[in-house]
């Protein structure tokens, strides 16, 4: 047996943030999902009434989302550039810092693809509910 | 020469396992109850578990005898409603989490080429602690004072009309119970992160891990809520404070909230350590690596993330506006995206391989197909105006069990026929499984199915009889049938794994032929788990590094020893897996068990408002627990490197983020923090449901005491980090000066956070105002307390030589734990004395 990595000294190092990377997409639809329910609860409940209507609202959240799916769009950016990284092996099972390097990229950039979607879907309830009732 | 050689190894090899043998064994006689390692804790977690799950399968049974026919007198409506509630809450509480919690600390290490989790003895104590609280809860019912408010315990039917102990019972005993879920959850995510072997790195740990790490994350910010709200409960039950009385401006709404911000993710928290299961079993059943590694690691982060914003669905029926019911309705429908995503992983898997069809891929296929009409059930209800008709309706009771019975039970099934070998040494009857499986597969269907049809027909859940020629007669009396041909494929499969085999041979090494490492082990079983740590070099490794067996067994690989007389175990760095330390782990003890006993005290007699008995048997769990720490905790090594073979020397003690410690208290008080974020969530909560909350001008307590307050506290938090930089650099003078300082500070900022409501005589019964702030100062002081105890003892293990400048465990993780209390005791002056000035 051979000491461990001990030929792989070149390759990227393990640093937290590129695992962190990983709860970047999720965590902005979070944050997004959290403010836009709070804010119209607060909209609701404090600001236009129950019979109010969600026009500032929609505006707030659609600025909201698109902050939010810039972050997500960014993140996926660093993933992918990460999962580009040297020698691409699709399926990133090599004993070898360069595939986890690209593994945890490519989980990056799989999880942006899903909280876009997520976060697009949340969005989409201000633009078919109008009013607070 | 060659054969002096052999001789010369094969008597060190047997001197070796002797030494392992030694230490790793249980005790004999009445003290095996002491053992703690993983590979016992396990065995009675499982077992327990199944028998709670044993108990409330009979009560399932007894409400399916009742509603077999129309106005049945077989159950009382009282006795009916405590026998639904059990059932839901054993279900839920009792057997769907812990049997995860149970089946991770068995397999887990073995997965992870590991000796043992780090913490043993955290692992005990969290299985005591769900013993004695699950016993507790279950006997109420033979009582007849069990709770009776069903599973979710809404306000105000069990604040306001259920007299008596159920509802206090319900409470003491799970949040006792959810103790172990937290102390599982720091047990098992730091066993995944650092006691992974050398070489299996991030993107080579078995699919089990990933979704046990996404699934301890998901029990810290899930259970603390229902923690917080627990405790806004026993408070208004047993002090009157007025959190969901609505004549004193309470809100039972806000119960439903923090039930659910747990109760949804717990779904998932159930869900996700099953399906990981199903991850283990499809591969070796497909004899091929899974298909889609990186998008099934996408599913379980991605579900994990997404389940928390799906809480508001069980609620849509309580007339909040329909914007905030679109959020959570799209959030709903957005987790179908991942749970499909790892369905269809686990079917390429098995299109792509050589399928052999065996009795775990036999449930594997029945639970994916339940699931999936679980799930598209739930796609449904998730459309807020289907659920608005479907709400508390039987369709609903066919959905759930649809979700967990696919998702949860037949899972657990394969798992249980998957590993039993590894954890008994034989195999199950794979002639009876069959049977088994089709019992249990066309009974589950014949009960479940049509009460799709008897809730869309009208019938409510929860209803002990209904009348006869609505059309609910012969619906009700085929799922009753279906119940029990489910229950009696369930009694066939506990015959199959209970039966005495004394005369089956052993089960052959390896029997499914599978590729990752908790297949490496002999059968039956050693109680040290792997003969020697191996190195790492694929995801499954028994399939792709030839002689890794034999390495293995030949103690060629790391640790093969104990030649100090330890429990020892490989701590590796987080990412890449490089050995960073040798870890002792505790041997056997009784002191988990009794700190279990006392903390049960202490839950089991305020039950009954003895409240004197509880606070002693509170400070007996107390003194308990800081012996515990005191004697086998932080332990300074005879040496500092231990030489772990291959030529790798390893440090024996680690401080800092480098400690496994460290990362126990980071976890624990993440789970804290959200707890009291839920508690701050409360106060918003009810500023936004009331005009007058905080009143105008506020009551208390003012802006003064609660800023000294903070001030105090900070001044506090900042000498306890000095100190712990003094102690760094040996400088026992400025040490014990800013940590005697840093005590009297905390003193301060105690009496000066109490002295806010106490001097402006907020009456907490008098209105929920004052309950909430209150309660907020409550919490402060506590964990203030619990900060000045960490401070004096630290000062202590100075003073008495167990710690030093170089091993300063206790300081750092006191120090962390000072970072959490200075953001808690700041929010507090800030919610409490600096929003009432700007609302």
């Amino acid at each position: 047996m051979t000491k461990p990595h001990e030929h792989d000294d070149r390759a990227p190092a393990a640093r937290w943030h590129s695992l962190w990377l990983l709860t970047v997409g999720p965590t902005i639809w979070a944050l997004h999902f959290l403010i836009a329910y709070c804010t119209a609860a607060v909209w609701c409940a404090k600001v236009v009434g129950r019979d109010g209507s969600l026009d500032g609202l929609r505006s707030i959240i659609g600025i909201l989302t698109l902050v939010a799916l810039a972050g997500i769009v960014l993140t996926g950016w660093f993933g992918y550039r990460q999962h580009s990284f040297g020698d691409d092996s699709s399926t990133h099972s090599e004993a070898s810092s360069g595939d986890r390097h690209r593994f945890l990229g490519f989980s990056t950039l799989l999880l942006c693809g899903l909280s876009f979607v997520a976060t697009a879907y949340v969005a989409l309830s201000v633009v078919f509910i109008g009013t607070c009732q | 020469m060659t054969d002096s050689v052999q001789d010369n190894r094969a008597e060190i090899t047997a001197g070796q396992e002797a030494r392992l043998t030694r230490i790793w064994n249980s005790p004999p006689g009445w003290r095996y109850w002491s053992a703690v390692n993983n590979t016992e804790v396990g065995r009675w977690y499982t077992v327990v578990t199944f028998a709670f799950f044993l108990f409330a399968v009979v009560l399932a049974l007894l409400m399916r005898t009742q509603l077999a026919v129309p106005e049945n007198d077989f159950l009382s409506a009282q006795t009916y409603n405590q026998v639904m509630t059990m059932h839901g809450s054993v279900m839920m509480f009792l057997f769907a989490v812990p049997i995860f919690e149970a089946f991770s600390i068995l397999i887990l290490p073995q997965m992870l080429g590991a000796r043992d989790l780090p913490f043993p003895r955290l692992s005990a104590y969290g299985f005591w602690c769900f013993l004695i609280g699950g016993v507790f809860v279950c006997g109420s019912l033979f009582f007849g004072v069990a709770p009776a408010g069903g599973w979710f315990m809404y306000p105000p039917l069990t604040t306001a009309y259920q007299d008596g102990l159920g509802s206090d019972i319900w409470l003491l005993g799970l949040s006792f119970i959810e103790i172990a879920s937290i102390a599982a959850a720091v047990e098992l995510i730091v066993g995944v992160l650092k006691t992974r072997p050398p070489g299996m790195r991030i993107n080579l740990m078995p699919l089990y891990a990933w979704y046990i790490l996404v699934v301890g994350g998901m029990i810290l910010f899930a259970f603390p809520p229902l923690i917080a709200g627990d405790l806004l409960f026993e408070l208004e039950r047993a002090f009157d404070w007025p959190f969901f009385d609505s004549t004193r401006g309470g809100d039972p709404l806000l119960w439903q909230h923090l039930f659910w911000i747990f109760g949804h993710p717990e779904v998932y928290i159930i869900f996700l350590p099953a399906i990981a299961l199903v991850a283990m079993i499809v591969p070796t059943a497909a004899q091929r690596p899974i298909v889609g590694y990186g998008w099934i690691v996408l599913a379980a982060v991605g579900t994990g993330f997404l389940s928390f914003g799906l809480w508001v669905h069980h609620m849509f029926t309580t007339g909040m506006p329909a914007i905030s019911l679109a959020f959570f309705s799209a959030a709903s429908e957005a987790v179908a995206i991942p749970t499909g995503v790892q369905i269809f992983c686990f079917l390429a898997t098995i299109l792509a391989g050589r399928f052999a069809p065996s009795v775990p891929m036999l449930f594997v296929s029945g639970a994916l197909a339940i699931f999936i009409l679980g799930g598209l059930t739930g796609v449904m209800v998730a459309i807020a105006p289907f659920d608005f008709q479907a709400h508390d309706s039987y369709f609903i009771v066919a959905h759930l069990h649809y979700v967990l019975i696919g998702g949860m039970l037949f899972p657990v099934a394969a798992g249980i026929y998957y590993f039993y070998p590894m954890v008994v040494g034989k195999q199950l009857s794979e002639r009876l499984g069959r049977i088994v499986f089709w019992v249990m597969f066309i009974g589950f269907n014949i009960a479940f199915l049509p009460m799709h049809f008897t809730g869309l027909l009208g019938m409510p859940r929860r209803v002990y009889t209904y009348a006869a020629g609505i059309g609910f007669d012969t619906l009700n009396l085929v799922s009753s049938i279906g119940a029990f041909i489910f229950a009696s494929g369930l009694a066939l499969l506990f015959y199959d794994t209970l039966r005495p085999r004394r005369n089956q041979p052993y089960s052959p090494r390896n029997p499914w032929n599978a590729g990752t490492l908790e297949w490496l082990g002999e059968m039956p079983a050693k109680s040290w788990g792997v003969r020697s740590i191996p190195l790492i070099k694929s995801r499954y490794p028994l399939w792709d590094q030839p002689n890794l067996m034999r390495d293995v067994d030949e103690g060629r690989c790391y640790l093969p020893d104990a030649e100090e007389g330890k429990r020892e175990t490989l701590i590796t760095s987080t990412i890449d897996a490089r050995p960073a330390q040798c870890l002792r782990v505790p041997n056997s003890t009784f002191k988990s068990f009794w700190a279990a006993v006392f903390t049960g005290g202490l839950f089991i007699f305020a039950t009954y408002a003895w409240y004197t008995v509880a606070l002693i048997s509170a400070a007996l769990a107390f003194v308990t627990i800081l012996i515990w720490l005191w004697t086998d905790t932080a332990v300074i090594p005879e040496k500092p490197n231990k030489d772990i073979g291959l030529g790798v020397s390893v440090p024996l003690y680690a401080s800092g983020s480098a400690s496994v410690g460290w990362w126990a208290m980071f976890i624990t008080m993440v789970a804290d923090m959200t707890a009291f974020a839920s508690l701050v969530f409360g106060y918003f909560f009810f500023w936004t449901v009331h005009t007058d909350f905080p009143p105008n001008p506020a009551p208390g307590p003012g802006l003064f005491w609660p800023v000294l307050s903070a001030a105090l506290v900070l001044a506090a938090w900042g000498l306890t980090l000095l100190a712990r930089r003094y102690n760094r650099q040996d400088r026992a003078h400025g040490f014990y000066l800013a940590l005697t300082l840093a005590i009297l500070f905390t003193l301060g900022g105690t009496l000066a956070l109490l002295a806010g409501p106490y001097l402006s005589d907020l009456e907490p019964t008098s209105n929920v105002y004052p309950a909430t702030v209150w309660v907020l100062v409550v919490w402060g002081t506590l964990h203030l307390a619990l900060g000045l105890v960490m401070q004096v003892y630290c000062l202590a293990r100075r003073l008495a030589g167990r710690m030093t400048a170089e091993h300063d465990i206790d300081m750092q993780n006191v120090g962390l734990y000072w970072h959490f209390l200075a953001i808690t005791v700041a929010v507090t002056a800030a919610v409490i004395g600096g929003f009432p000035e700007v609302a």
